[in-house]
């Protein structure tokens, strides 16, 4: 059964050299104090992790992540970072020992867990044999549209999908009730610059260039 | 300004904003035979507005998409999906069962291509206008990135 997931030395190599990028990017994210770099680094660790699911055939999965964690999210963390200070606080060594037991023993028990996960690829696993592999089956007839992916979750699980929309909607709608709309800020823009300059007040003087 | 320091910056922002919407249109109508889909080409539509906001100031681009604009999109995005299933109802199906939306037999995909389509027009329309009204929420709360902080 391991036969089916070693795709050759050479793919086993990229995987152990995008996973070490994986790991020595957290740990430089661990080490920094700059909220910037760190900001950074997160949609750099977003984009590595993009490949890797690429690499094992994930596409979608890796799709969603390069937009998501390496677009989206680096620029609202980005935004949130501006609202506070630019270095994280300096903790004493001793306060990082409870954090770094925590990280161990759930890393232990992670590694643990999957040693019962079957392997990639394998045909008989209960992912692939099955109601992925019905999917697969009649799928043609039924959508066709050959994108197994996109019939499932648009029309198969269509319920869920509304779900998901509907989630994303309220998570928007609680942050702007939360932190207000973003028009008072626009009013006092607007409010500092009676002329309708593009650019904000400070810049004020010449600001009609750009 | 003294100075305009980020004008490579702008220049090639106004090059990369276009290109970075068609894509997202790529994505969402190649959904159904390439990888991607609306969820993806929401948040992609939603990082181009941010880069937008991040290089030529939050006010340009909220006077170009206002933030009623984007909250009223999030909330249409889910109407129009949620539409969808009441059409299928009125068809005489189930909620968005898409093959009863032109009341075809099982084995022809009319119905399924467009309820799929349209949901996922509902789709882009929230997940664009959501991730919008959060970057607003968060962004308009400081009046632009200082030129130190880049």
């Amino acid at each position: 059964m391991t036969e089916v997931m070693i795709g050759g030395t050479g793919t086993a190599l990229i995987n152990i050299l995008f996973l070490g990028m994986l790991f020595v990017v957290a740990l430089a994210i661990a080490r920094l104090r700059s909220l910037f770099a760190i900001v950074m680094l997160s949609g750099v660790y977003s984009l590595v992790s993009a490949a890797w699911y690429i690499l094992v055939d994930a596409v979608d999965v890796g799709f969603t992540e390069a937009a998501v964690g390496a677009g989206m999210s680096t620029a609202v963390l980005l935004g949130a970072m501006l609202l506070t200070a630019r270095t994280a606080k300096p903790e004493k060594p001793l306060q990082r020992l409870g954090p770094l037991v925590v990280c161990l023993a759930t890393g232990v028990m992670l590694i643990y867990g999957s040693v019962d996960l079957p392997a990639l690829g394998d045909a008989t696993s209960p992912a692939n044999a099955g109601i992925g592999l019905t999917y697969l089956k009649i799928n043609w007839y039924d959508m066709g549209v050959p994108n197994v992916v996109t019939s499932v979750l648009a029309s198969y699980r269509g319920f869920d999908t509304l779900g998901e929309t509907a989630v994303v909607f309220t998570a928007g709608l609680a942050v702007a009730l939360l932190l207000g709309f973003g028009e008072r800020s626009l009013a006092e823009t607007l409010k500092k610059t009676p002329k309708a300059e593009t650019r904000p007040a400070p810049r004020g003087k010449d600001g009609n260039a750009a | 300004m003294k100075g305009d320091h980020h004008m490579i910056l702008r220049v090639i922002a106004k090059c990369l904003i276009p290109l970075i919407l068609i894509y997202a249109f790529y994505v969402q109508f190649h959904g159904e035979v390439g990888p991607g889909g609306a969820f993806q080409a929401g948040v992609i539509i939603a990082v181009a507005l941010i880069l937008y906001a991040l290089v030529f100031g939050l006010t340009a681009t909220m006077r170009a998409v206002p933030p009623w604009f984007t909250r009223a999109l999030a909330a249409v995005g889910v109407l129009i999906y949620a539409g969808v299933g009441f059409w299928a109802l009125l068809s005489g199906g189930d909620y968005l069962e898409y093959q009863a939306l032109f009341g075809e037999p099982p084995g022809e995909h009319h119905g399924q291509h467009a309820g799929i389509i349209i949901i996922e027009i509902g789709v882009l329309c929230a997940v664009s206008g959501a991730m919008t009204t959060i970057f607003y929420a968060l962004a308009g709360r400081v009046a632009e990135i200082r030129d130190e902080d880049w």
